[in-house]
């Protein structure tokens, strides 16, 4: 795309992800696909933006497509108005992974420490150091533990700390907490809130649980699968800063209750 | 070792009435841990004495087999003669090692890079592995010639196949996400190699160096019997012709007691270099 028709395309408030007619699809031994379907989306600065619908609705794939880590079959992505290959070399990509995808043998701080070690990161140091991000996501003590000598949840922590090493104006999140148990879930939920508003990062996160979508976004992306497209997107009116007794106030119901009536005809 | 430290940590209360429980439970660990090392040992005892009364009782020959306690007398006695045997058997052991799995792993790298290197010399890494080596020490011998080159070849082959197979494995066996997240900060090949995936082969490696410290050994023994004036294989072929059994007992004994220091001194590298792998290293 030339610089000139990226320019009709910017809105006043340029969105920090703008995708235009993205399309994804796979040749798999039962036929081709589609993972997306002619996606338009755009996501604002700062904002918190989970996706939320059934398997096989795109979710990761959106992720991954954002990131450079797919490339579409068709559509245009921008991140920070230039092409996701750009973004994330010059570090503006954060991705945190459903397994935290730790080095074993590298401590906690080490594994903090990776992504100014490799791929040119050593020149775009952010503005906390590795073990205040360690601090920030509250396993300040534990620098020097193995991964094998952490929880679920801690080793979790510490790939968001990673994620935030070079200060990425993006942060992807698939399914980060998946695998964890609800009463960690819950507490990493609320915290990431506040790692969230701290960092000032413009956050996308998938997730299956209808109640962390509507708990941690501004906005809720609904999508719907086969082939995987926007069905709606949903604000979310709800205070800041949220904590978890939230969830039981009626506003926090109704919300719950209406993405639920939109999940069953996805 | 400090997985036993973090297992026992948990376990007990620290409250006042159960501490005797706790000191009851650590003195049966204790008691567990001293019984797995000291059953074998007696066995081993006992195994000794039932050979030397056997050979007492039944006047059994020396030179059909030698009382364990003529070996030992023969191990004191010889000493000078079995260590100056030994050393060119160690050293033949040692380089075969270091130049087998080496080649190994150079070539498991370049198989992982070139798929179709592996495609086409892997079938024929296989076909040469199901040789015996008694079959291709000789082709050795007669290629290489008398000397020690020889005999480090043939343990040098010996333990090249084991880990060309765990290396290429391990150099593999990097997790999807893993080299997502090495995309993502845009690392080099270069990168990729060093910090992910030879690092994450290691305990692939140490498994197939655990098996090669014995069989070099096993390599230059075999090498020394084709065609040799000294070393543990050439003593033992003597020791068998002129009838003295003694000295091929005993000339066995330093051979795995060297095989034993190796393959120790290979486990402890692993535990150095692996603490990180407390899952598997044990």
């Amino acid at each position: 795309m030339s610089l000139a028709a990226l320019k009709q395309d910017d809105t006043p408030a340029a969105p920090l992800v703008s995708l235009r007619g993205v399309s994804m699809r796979f040749a798999t031994e039962r036929g081709v696909v589609a993972a997306l379907e002619r996606i338009d989306l755009d996501v604002e600065e700062g904002g918190f933006l989970t996706l939320l619908g059934p398997s096989g609705c795109g979710k990761s794939t959106l992720l991954r497509v954002v990131s450079d880590l797919l490339e579409p079959s068709a559509g245009a992505v921008k991140v920070l108005g230039v092409a996701p290959s750009v973004a994330r070399a010059r570090r503006d990509i954060g991705f945190v992974f459903q397994d935290a995808a730790l080095l074993p043998w590298r401590t906690a701080l080490q594994n903090v420490e990776l992504p100014l070690q490799v791929g040119g990161g050593k020149g775009r140091p952010g503005r906390r150091t590795p073990s205040e991000l360690l601090q920030l996501v509250g396993l300040s003590g534990w620098e020097n533990a193995l991964p094998h000598e952490l929880s679920g949840g801690m080793r979790q922590r510490v790939a968001i700390a990673r994620a935030l090493v070079n200060d990425p104006k993006l942060l992807l999140m698939d399914e980060p907490f998946g695998a964890l148990d609800e009463i960690t879930r819950d507490r990493l939920n609320e915290e990431l809130l506040r790692v969230w508003e701290e960092t000032g990062a413009t956050v996308l996160f998938v997730t299956h649980s209808i109640y962390e979508a509507a708990f941690l976004g501004q906005k809720v992306l609904l999508l719907a699968a086969r082939p995987g497209r926007v069905r709606e997107i949903v604000p979310v009116p709800l205070p800041s800063p949220r904590r978890l007794a939230l969830r039981e106030t009626p506003a926090f119901v109704e919300l719950v209750a209406h993405l639920r009536r939109v999940l069953e005809t996805c | 070792m400090s997985a036993q430290t973090l297992e026992a940590a948990p376990a007990g209360p620290a409250i006042g009435e159960d501490d005797a429980a706790q000191r009851r439970f650590e003195a049966h660990r204790r008691y567990l841990a001293w019984r797995r090392k000291l059953l074998p040992f007696a066995a081993i005892v006992l195994l000794l004495v039932l050979w030397e009364a056997g050979v007492a009782i039944f006047h059994v020959r020396p030179f059909i087999a030698p009382a364990p306690s003529a070996v030992a007398a023969l191990l004191v006695k010889k000493i000078g003669l079995l260590l100056q045997n030994l050393a060119p058997t160690a050293i033949e052991a040692v380089s075969g090692f270091v130049l087998g799995n080496l080649a190994a792993i150079i070539i498991a790298t370049v198989f992982v890079y070139r798929r179709t290197v592996e495609e086409a010399f892997f079938p024929i890494a296989v076909m040469v592995h199901t040789i015996p080596v008694m079959a291709y020490a000789p082709i050795l011998v007669l290629l290489l010639g008398n000397g020690i080159e020889a005999k480090i070849a043939i343990a040098a082959m010996i333990c090249f196949f084991p880990t060309l197979v765990n290396m290429t494995r391990g150099l593999r066996s990097v997790t999807p996400q893993q080299m997502e997240l090495m995309r993502i900060l845009s690392a080099s090949p270069r990168e990729v190699f060093f910090t992910l995936r030879l690092k994450n082969a290691l305990p692939y490696l140490f498994s197939a160096l655990k098996i090669a410290a014995a069989t070099s050994v096993i390599g230059a023994i075999v090498g020394e019997w084709i065609g040799a004036t000294t070393g543990i294989g050439a003593l033992i072929i003597q020791a068998t012709y002129n009838f003295d059994s003694p000295l091929l007992y005993a000339t066995i004994v330093v051979g795995s007691a060297f095989s034993a220091l190796f393959f120790a001194v290979v486990s402890w590298a692993e535990r150095f270099f692996l603490k990180w792998n407390v899952g598997e290293a044990a």
